[in-house]
C-alpha cells in the first residue's frame, strides 16, 4: 500500500517511527513529553508495521495529497475463482450386492456401492467411485397400488417372477426387491419355508442382485430371513431390514448370525435417529463384517417429512466423512414411500391433473432430493421415475459438458 | 477477516456476546422480560434487532452497527419490490440445513413475454393477463398453510424497448407482485424500469458485455442486479468485484442453469459458489443465487409434458442445492404442487421435533356422542388429520397415540402402532369417561389391527368397545362420518 509521500525519506521515516513509538508507550495527542535518561537511536528501533500507519505529527509532515474520489472501474476487474475444497478424514465403506458364480452365487452381475470420500456429487472435490443404484419393488402377493403405477404393472400384478423380469428386462434396473409381505401374521402368515421358495423362484427368474423385504414383524422377519439366508447361500442378498426391535424381542442375534454365516448383507433400519442408527450398527458388528451393512435412516414422502429424511442423510454423510466410523455405511432409501403422500395419487381437482404425471413426479422428486443428500440405493416403483433417476445419475457422474451458448440467450427465446 | 469469522460463527454466536452490546435496561419494550432473554431470541433468529426500540436510538448507534455486523448473514439478504409487496431473498446463515435453519424461502417467478397479447386473440391462446392471473391465483392448502407463488418475470423476446415497456406497463398495472425484468439490452431494461418506477424490480442481467450500462441503471433506479455468467465462475466472480467497486450493492448471481448436458456443472457451480461464501469466507460470492429451470424448455424437440417434467425436477434440484430465487415456465398444477411443497418443507426449522405430544385433542365442542378417532404422533400425520377435521368442522375427540413420531403406515409395519398400544392409548386418554358410546375410529392404514384391538380393549378393562376402520387417508373422514356416524347399534 502506498500510504506515504515520497519526499525526505530518512527524516520523515524517523519522525514516523518516533510517533509510532510514542503511541506504543501510550503517549498520544498533543501532550508534551520529556524523555529523560533515554538513549534513543531511531535506526535501531524495530516497530510493528502497523505503527507505520500512524500519521506523522503535523509539524513535521508534508501536506498529504487529498484522497482522490473512488474511481468507477471501466474494465472488468479480474477476480479469478478458486473453489474452497476440503479434505475429509473419513470414507464410506464399499459394499457389493449380489455374487456371481465364481463368487459363490448365481448372479449374472453384481453392483458395488459406497466408497464416497466427499459429499454427494461434489465433483470439484472428488468424483464418486460408484454411481448410486436403483432397485425396483415387487411383492409376493397382490397389493393395493395407485392407478398411476397399476397401469404399468397390470399384467404382472400377481406374478412376482414376471414383475421381476419386466423390471429387469424392460426398465433396466440394477437390482430387484422382493417384499415378502404375505408373511405378515396379520395378512397370510406365509411360513418361512414357503417364502424362501418365492426367493428361489426370483433368483431363477432374474440375474440381478436381490433385496429381500420382510413384513415388519420383528419375530416373523427374523424367522423368514434366517430361512431365506440359508436357501440363498452365497448370493449376497440384502435382508431388509434388521431393527433394534428385533433386539428387544431377542431375535436379532440369530438372524444376524444367519446372515453372516450364509454370506449376505443386512439393511440396518432406524427411524430418523442417528444415535439409534449407531447403536444398531454396533450391535451388528458383533456378528458380521462391517462391510456387510447398509443403513436405512427412514424415507418419508415429499410433503410428509421428506425434509427430515433429507437432513438426516446430509448429517449422517457429513459425520461419516468427518470420521464417525459407525456411520460410514452406504445408505438405502425406500423412495416408493413417496406414494404414501395423498398428493401423489388423490384426485385434487382438475387443476392438479393429470395424476399419471403428478404421481411419478412425486416419487422422482423424493428420490432426487435424497440422491443429493448422499443415498446410494433407491427402492422405487414407477418406470418413469426410475428412468429419470437413471438419466440424472448418469448426468451427475461427470462434468464439463455444459455448453454456455445453449442458454446464453435464453431471455430472448420464444418458448 | 474478523467480520467473516464472526459470521462463520453463527452457530457459536453466544447470547452473552450479543447481550454485552444491548442497552441492558430490561425495559421489556421487545416483549421479553429482560435483555438477556432478548439476546437469546436474537441469536436464535426468533427476533430481529429492530424489535429493540432503544438500540435504534442515536446513543446506541455504535453498538447497533456492531450487532448488525455480528448478526449479518453470510449470504446478503436482498429485497425485491417495495412496501407490502416484496420478497426477501438470500439471508442464509449456513450452507447445510442441519447447521441451523434456512431463511427466506426460494422465491419462485414465472415468465411472461413482451410479445404475448394482453388479452387472448383467439380461443385457447394464453394471454399475458391470463398468465399473470394464474400466478396470482395459485394456492394450495397444506397442513394449515396456504402455499402461493411469488413473482412475475417479464422477458423481452422482441428486444424492442417500446414493446417491452408496454408489456411491463400491462403487468405492473395488473399485479402488485414483485417483478423481474429480463433482457440483455440495457435500452430495453431501461424502458422496463421507467414503467416500474418505485417498484424496485430485479434486473436480469448484467453480462460481460453490458455490465457497465446495467450497473448505471441499477444505481440510477436503485434496483438489485443479476450477474449472468453461464458456466464461468471466474467471470461471475470478476463481475461481482467489478460491480461492487462500481457501487452496486445488491447483486444476485447466476452461474447458469443447464438442464440436461451440463446438469452436473450446474449442481457443482451452485455448490461451489455457496460453499466459497459459507465455508471459504469469499465475500464476492456472498449473494443470493438465481436458478433458471425455464431453460429446460430451450431447443428440445419433445412433448410439452416431457419439458415440464424436466423443468420440475431441475427446479427441485436447484431448491435443494442453494437457489434463492427461481425463474420457471410451467404453471401446470402437477409441476407446481410438488415444487412449492418441497420449497416450503426445506425451509422449515429442522430443530422442530418430528413428533407432537401424545394426548387427547378436542375439536369444536364434543359431547358424549361425538366421534372418537385415533392417529399417530408423527407431526405431519397429525397436522394433516387436524386440518382435515377442521375443514370438515366436526366436533370430535382425537387420540394421538405415541408411535415415536412415525406415520401410520410405517408405525403399523414397524410395530410402533399395535393393538396393545392402541388400547393403552385409549385407556390413558380418559376419553371413555367423556363419551357414552363405545366406538373407536382407527386409521384405514391400520385396518388389520381392528380385530385384535377390540380384544385388547377388553384386556385393558374396556369391554364392549368396537373398532370402526376409518379411511386410508384423512381426506375421507368427512365422508366416513357422514355415512357411518352415529353408528347403528351392533349386536354383541
Amino acid at each position: 500500500m502506498k500510504t506515504l509521500g515520497e519526499e525526505k525519506g530518512d527524516e520523515k521515516e524517523a519522525a514516523i517511527k518516533l510517533a509510532g513509538l510514542l503511541e506504543l508507550l501510550g503517549i498520544t495527542g498533543k501532550k508534551e513529553i520529556e524523555l529523560e535518561d533515554v538513549d534513543l537511536s531511531v535506526r535501531e528501533l524495530v516497530l510493528q508495521p502497523s505503527a507505520l500507519a500512524v500519521p506523522p505529527p503535523k509539524v513535521i509532515a508534508a501536506p498529504v495529497p487529498p484522497v482522490p474520489p473512488k474511481v468507477k472501474p471501466t474494465t472488468i476487474l479480474e477476480a479469478p475463482f478458486s473453489p474452497f475444497v476440503q479434505e475429509y478424514p473419513g470414507q464410506i465403506r464399499e459394499v457389493t450386492l449380489g455374487a456371481t458364480r465364481s463368487e459363490g452365487g448365481s448372479r449374472g452381475k453384481t453392483v458395488t456401492i459406497g466408497s464416497a470420500t466427499s459429499p454427494a456429487f461434489y465433483l470439484f472435490e472428488k468424483a464418486p467411485l460408484h454411481p448410486p443404484v436403483i432397485a425396483v419393488d415387487t411383492f409376493d402377493m397382490k397389493v393395493r397400488l395407485p392407478k398411476a403405477i397399476r397401469m404399468h404393472v397390470e399384467e404382472v400384478w400377481d406374478d412376482t417372477a414376471a414383475w421381476a423380469k419386466m423390471a429387469v428386462d424392460k426398465w433396466g434396473v440394477d437390482a430387484l426387491t422382493v417384499h415378502l409381505l404375505s408373511t405378515d401374521p396379520l395378512i397370510k402368515d406365509t411360513p418361512p419355508a414357503e417364502a424362501a421358495k418365492t426367493v428361489e423362484e426370483i433368483l431363477q427368474a432374474v440375474d440381478v442382485p436381490l433385496i429381500i423385504g420382510g413384513c415388519g414383524d420383528p419375530k416373523k422377519d427374523a424367522e423368514v430371513f434366517t430361512k431365506v439366508a440359508e436357501v440363498a447361500e452365497g448370493e449376497r442378498v440384502l435382508l431388509s431390514s434388521l431393527t433394534l426391535d428385533m433386539g428387544d424381542v431377542g431375535v436379532l442375534d440369530g438372524v444376524a448370525k444367519a446372515a453372516a454365516e450364509y454370506g449376505h448383507l443386512v439393511l440396518a433400519f432406524t427411524a430418523l435417529d442417528l444415535n439409534r442408527a449407531k447403536e444398531l450398527n454396533r450391535k451388528l458388528y458383533d456378528y458380521m463384517s462391517e462391510d456387510n451393512i447398509i443403513m436405512d435412516l427412514t424415507t418419508a414422502a415429499l410433503g410428509y417429512g421428506l425434509e427430515y429424511s433429507f437432513t438426516i442423510h446430509e448429517r449422517a454423510r457429513m459425520a461419516a466423512l468427518m470420521g464417525d466410523s459407525e456411520l460410514q455405511h452406504p445408505v438405502l432409501a425406500g423412495t416408493t414411500n413417496a406414494w404414501a403422500a395423498r398428493e401423489a395419487w388423490l384426485n385434487l381437482g382438475s387443476e392438479w391433473e393429470p395424476r399419471e404425471l403428478r404421481g411419478p413426479l412425486w416419487e422422482t422428486l423424493s428420490a432426487l432430493v435424497l440422491l443429493l443428500a448422499g443415498v446410494d440405493v433407491f427402492m422405487m416403483m414407477h418406470p418413469d421415475a426410475v428412468r429419470t433417476m437413471k438419466a440424472v445419475i448418469e448426468q451427475l457422474m461427470s462434468r464439463g459438458k455444459a455448453r454456455p451458448e445453449k442458454i446464453a440467450n435464453w431471455v430472448n427465446e420464444r418458448i | 477477516m474478523t467480520e467473516r469469522e464472526l459470521k462463520k460463527g453463527v452457530k457459536g454466536l453466544s447470547p452473552i456476546d450479543v447481550y454485552a452490546l444491548l442497552p441492558k435496561t430490561n425495559c421489556k419494550e421487545c416483549g421479553e422480560t429482560n435483555c438477556m432473554a432478548f439476546a437469546t431470541k436474537l441469536v436464535n433468529r426468533e427476533f430481529s434487532l429492530e424489535n429493540c426500540p432503544p438500540i435504534l436510538k442515536k446513543e446506541h448507534e455504535k453498538e447497533y452497527k456492531k450487532l448488525q455486523e455480528m448478526l449479518a448473514p453470510v449470504i446478503k439478504d436482498i429485497t425485491i419490490g417495495t412496501r407490502n409487496h416484496t420478497v426477501k431473498i438470500g439471508g442464509k446463515l449456513v450452507m447445510y440445513r442441519h447447521e441451523f435453519t434456512y431463511h427466506n424461502p426460494v422465491s419462485i417467478a414465472f415468465d411472461v413475454t413482451d410479445e404475448m397479447s394482453p388479452h387472448p386473440r383467439f380461443s385457447g391462446e394464453e394471454s399475458l393477463l391470463d398468465r399473470v392471473r394464474k400466478v396470482e391465483d395459485f394456492s394450495y392448502e397444506y397442513i394449515g398453510r396456504t402455499l402461493n407463488l411469488d413473482m412475475i418475470a417479464v422477458r423481452s423476446t422482441s428486444n424492442d424497448p417500446i414493446t417491452f415497456k408496454s408489456a411491463v406497463d400491462t403487468v405492473a398495472g395488473a399485479t402488485k407482485m414483485p417483478l423481474i425484468l429480463c433482457a440483455f439490452d440495457p435500452k430495453v431494461i431501461e424502458a422496463g424500469l421507467v414503467a416500474t418506477s418505485g417498484r424496485r424490480p430485479l434486473i436480469y442481467a448484467a453480462t460481460k458485455d453490458n455490465w457497465k450500462d446495467m450497473a448505471d441503471l441499477a444505481l440510477m433506479y436503485d434496483c438489485p442486479l443479476t450477474i449472468f455468467a453461464p458456466n464461468d465462475l471466474d467471470l461471475l466472480r470478476s463481475l461481482a468485484k467489478t460491480l461492487i467497486e462500481y457501487g452496486v450493492e445488491d447483486l444476485v448471481l447466476d452461474p447458469g442453469t443447464f438442464s440436461d448436458e451440463g446438469l452436473s456443472d450446474t449442481v457443482n457451480n451452485f455448490t461451489m459458489v455457496r460453499r466459497n461464501a459459507c465455508k471459504g469466507g469469499d465475500d464476492l460470492f456472498g449473494f443470493p443465487l438465481i436458478g433458471t429451470s425455464i431453460t429446460a424448455w430451450l431447443g428440445e424437440k419433445c412433448s410439452k409434458e416431457m419439458l415440464a417434467w424436466k423443468e420440475a425436477y431441475v427446479a427441485s434440484i436447484l431448491i435443494s442445492r442453494y437457489a434463492d430465487i427461481l425463474i420457471m415456465h410451467s404453471l401446470d398444477g402437477w409441476v407446481q404442487l410438488p415444487t412449492v411443497i418441497w420449497k416450503f418443507n426445506i425451509y422449515t426449522d429442522p430443530r422442530k421435533p418430528v413428533a407432537v405430544e401424545s394426548e387427547l385433542k378436542t375439536f369444536g365442542k364434543p359431547h358424549e356422542m361425538s366421534p372418537v378417532m385415533l392417529t399417530t404422533n408423527y407431526a405431519l400425520t397429525y397436522f394433516t388429520v387436524e386440518s382435515d377435521i377442521k375443514k370438515f368442522g366436526t366436533d370430535c375427540y382425537l387420540i394421538i397415540a405415541d408411535t415415536e413420531g412415525i406415520s401410520v403406515e410405517s408405525a403399523v409395519a414397524g410395530r410402533y402402532l399395535t393393538a396393545e398400544s392402541i388400547a393403552e392409548a385409549v385407556k390413558k386418554s380418559g376419553v371413555t369417561e367423556k363419551v357414552k358410546h363405545k366406538y373407536l375410529i382407527i386409521p384405514g392404514m391400520a385396518a388389520r389391527l381392528s380385530g385384535e384391538t377390540e380384544d385388547e380393549l377388553k384386556n385393558v378393562g374396556l369391554p364392549g368397545w368396537h373398532v370402526i376402520v376409518g379411511p386410508r387417508d384423512s381426506s375421507g373422514i368427512a365422508k366416513l362420518l357422514e355415512e357411518k356416524w352415529p353408528p347403528k347399534e351392533e349386536e354383541e
